[in-house]
């Protein structure tokens, strides 16, 4: 068993806090894990990803080969497709369809989610309005987990539990807000 | 000891931890920057009292080390690969004088050049230097080289090179710790000459350091780091030194390769294993992360036989970084591609900040420079290096650190006027103060913007040594004081900065201008922790 999940975003968009949830999962799971992530010069509003890789049996490479990521997971749209050429014949995309646009020639909102919407297996959520409606903006994040989460071959129950722990130190209001937000991604992700 | 999640830098600090380090010095620089970072925030280092605040650079970094291994305590010294240009000159001697307490020299390098303005293999400086290097391929290999270099540091007085590259640095993974080792207590060396290199002592250090030589190239051939995993299928051998062997043991989960694979990960090269491959296979392919350092050895000037295939043939690309599929391709395997990128998909480049200082400094110094035409502002290693990008197209050259003012002052000499120079503080306090010292010997008529953001920006916000002395440094380096001009970079300022800027071009002599606002990065995260205290 593994899952292997291109983690995509903009410089300053927290990827890596969808990940922080999913390795503390996989480890308390027993799993194995590597997490190769970007520093340095892309942080400045660049292109960022991170290669996610978790098994039941040992990883070789830090890298995910093109073409055998099982996922992408996107908080922004037009990031969300940079990394095809990693999925492989039966992967998801799955997206937030907030454009981030800090660069003067964005691609056309209507062709991008166009685009997207011809992907044969994906997942376009609004999380900003998902989030924003259960009263954290700043919880996305959580409902783009929330909505990957039954392509990661996790059990449900076990990443709700690493959101509770990874979120403990802020409050048990904190904690339900996530928690809200995660499973609204999901509920989002079923009725597809 | 229950299994950690750590990254490759995080790694290496926790096994030099645990190898009882008395001290880290370094200057930031991706992908090296986590790991004296770690320390930093280590509780086991506080209680320690271990040394970890930033060096002004990486020659005063290695130099500290030098001499903290003197005084018999166990000390690394971190940087990236540029690092080690800067580092170079303690680096080689440190190889002459050898090292009394343990001393590891950890060098991050940046194949592909991520954050880099070459992709130099510090592997190279291990064999110039003629000491041990080690290049772990994983994390758990990270943490226990970083254990063991200080052991086999002390075991044969020399410095050991632990060479990373970008990859590993910044992956994390389950990594199991050891038992921590005490700290050394102070003891000097046996030999009072052992780190006086006059001629006479330094001959003799040198006939040693050359002795070890064969007990180093033994100790390869016989490492638990380098293994000869003997295959089925002879008509090709792999050597795979470093992550490499990742990206080619990926290429057989859950299969095994067929072919005889060396791995190595530590140095000078085991001999005795690589001739037994090159004897027992048709032919051998060579996959490191970096220059064909391996390759070209063993291929030699003549490449009589013609078998060796890696980087110098083709079979891998001769620059970047490698991955699974690179391998794949190489081992005459199908390469793996899923749906091509959608042609609406467009570059997005690293950009300054919004609320950034440097946008208000190059919007004043592009308008201030209108009239004197293009290629005369010369920058330097920082985030303000993105000025050479759209919007602001606003630079010429970025070298190395410090470079901004002997580049601009070595144009005027040439005749080439005026002259400008763009350094962040940092970079400055790093290499730029002997450059402007040139300059104001020969009263060369330069500019000189320190752009003071009161920060290590580009790395992640790390302490600068030129807080609050910027002014008394450029005095006290004999800069006037009327041509050393602080301003405010801000929007509603800037008719005043550029009248400012404009008058210190046209001044025939060295004047400094410094545009000083703190870091919008920096800034916030100071305004969160104060709202955040004042809550709690």
């Amino acid at each position: 068993m593994k899952t292997d999940i291109i983690l995509a975003g903009v410089g300053g968009q927290g990827i890596l806090s969808i990940a922080n949830i999913i390795g503390y999962a996989a480890i308390k799971n027993g799993l194995n894990l590597k997490q190769a992530e970007v520093h340095g010069m892309s942080q400045r509003g660049g292109d960022v990803q991170s290669h996610f890789r978790l098994a039941d049996h040992e990883i070789a490479s830090d890298l995910i080969p093109m073409g055998k990521a099982d996922l992408i997971i996107s908080v922004e749209p037009m990031e969300a497709l940079r990394y095809l050429p990693w999925l492989n014949n039966e992967g998801w995309v799955i997206t937030n369809d907030q454009p981030f646009i800090n660069i003067p020639n964005y691609p056309d909102q209507a062709k991008l989610a166009d685009t997207l919407n011809k992907l044969p297996r994906k997942v376009v959520i609004d999380a900003d309005r998902i989030a924003t409606d259960l009263g954290s903006a700043r919880s996305a994040n959580m409902v783009i987990l929330g909505a990957a989460s039954p392509y990661i071959q996790l059990d449900f129950a076990t990443i709700e539990n690493a959101v509770a722990e990874v979120f403990a130190r802020k409050g048990e209001a904190v904690v339900e807000t996530n928690l809200a937000c995660l499973r609204a991604g999901r509920a989002f992700a079923e009725k597809q | 000891m229950a299994k950690q999640l750590l990254l490759g830098d995080e790694a290496i600090a926790q096994g030099a931890l645990d190898a009882g380090l008395s001290g880290v010095y370094a200057y930031p620089g991706t992908p090296s920057t986590e790991i004296t970072e770690y320390i930093q925030q280590s509780k086991q280092a506080a209680e320690g009292h271990i040394h970890s605040i930033w060096a002004g650079n990486e020659k005063t970094a290695m130099e500290s080390a030098i001499g903290m291994s003197y005084a018999g305590k166990r000390a690394m010294v971190c940087m990236k690969h540029v690092g080690l240009n800067v580092a170079a000159d303690p680096f080689m001697n440190s190889a002459i004088t050898g090292a009394n307490g343990g001393l590891v020299v950890l060098v991050a390098d940046d194949p592909s050049m991520h954050s880099s303005q070459d992709e130099q293999d510090s592997r190279y400086y291990a064999k110039f230097a003629l000491i041990p290097c080690f290049e772990p391929s994983n994390q758990q290999e990270a943490y226990d080289m970083a254990y063991d270099a200080f052991d086999y540091s002390e075991k044969y007085h020399t410095p050991v090179l632990l060479r990373v590259t970008t990859r590993l640095a910044h992956s994390r993974s389950a990594v199991e710790r050891r038992a921590p080792r005490p700290q050394n207590e102070i003891h000097l060396d046996p030999n009072p000459k052992q780190f006086i290199l006059l001629p006479a002592n330094a001959r003799q250090h040198y006939k040693k350091l050359l002795g070890k030589q064969d007990s180093f190239i033994h100790d390869s051939e016989t490492s638990k780091y380098n293994k000869y995993i003997d295959g089925t299928d002879r008509s090709m051998g792999i050597i795979a030194s470093g992550i490499a062997y990742n990206y080619l043991m990926e290429n057989f989960v859950g299969t095994t390769c067929p072919y005889p694979v060396l791995k190595i990960s530590q140095y000078p090269l085991p001999t005795a294993l690589i001739a037994k491959m090159v004897d027992e296979c048709g032919q051998v392919l060579v996959a490191e992360e970096g220059y064909p350092l391996i390759e070209d050895q063993i291929r030699g000037v003549l490449n009589r036989t013609g078998n060796i295939r890696g980087r110098m043939d083709g079979a891998l690309p001769r620059d970047g970084e490698l991955n699974p599929n690179l391998m794949a391709k190489a081992l005459g395997m199908p390469d793996t591609q899923g749906m091509p990128i959608p042609e609406l998909v467009v570059p997005r480049p690293p950009a300054l900040c919004n609320g950034c200082p440097h946008i208000d400094s190059y919007n004043a110094l592009n308008e201030a420079m209108k009239d004197y035409g293009k290629g005369k502002v010369f920058a330097d290693i920082g985030c303000y290096t993105l000025g050479a990008l759209p919007p602001y197209n606003a630079i010429y050259s970025t070298v190395d650190m410090g470079a901004s003012i002997t580049m601009a002052k070595g144009a005027v000499d040439a005749g080439l006027t005026p002259a400008v120079a763009v350094i962040g503080d940092s970079t400055f306090t790093h290499s730029g103060m002997t450059s402007l010292l040139d300059a104001i010997y020969e009263n060369t008529p330069i500019t000189v913007l320190i752009l003071d953001n009161s920060t290590t920006g580009m790395t992640g916000g790390q302490d600068s040594h030129a807080l609050g002395r910027l002014g008394n440094i450029c005095k006290g380096l004999g800069v006037e004081e009327e041509h050393i001009r602080i301003i405010k970079p801000l929007k509603n300022q800037h008719d005043i900065n550029v009248a400012i800027i404009k008058e210190e071009i046209e001044y025939q002599g060295v004047s400094v201008v410094i545009p000083t606002r703190e870091c919008i990065q920096t800034l916030n995260r100071r305004m969160k922790a104060k709202a955040k205290a004042k809550a709690e």
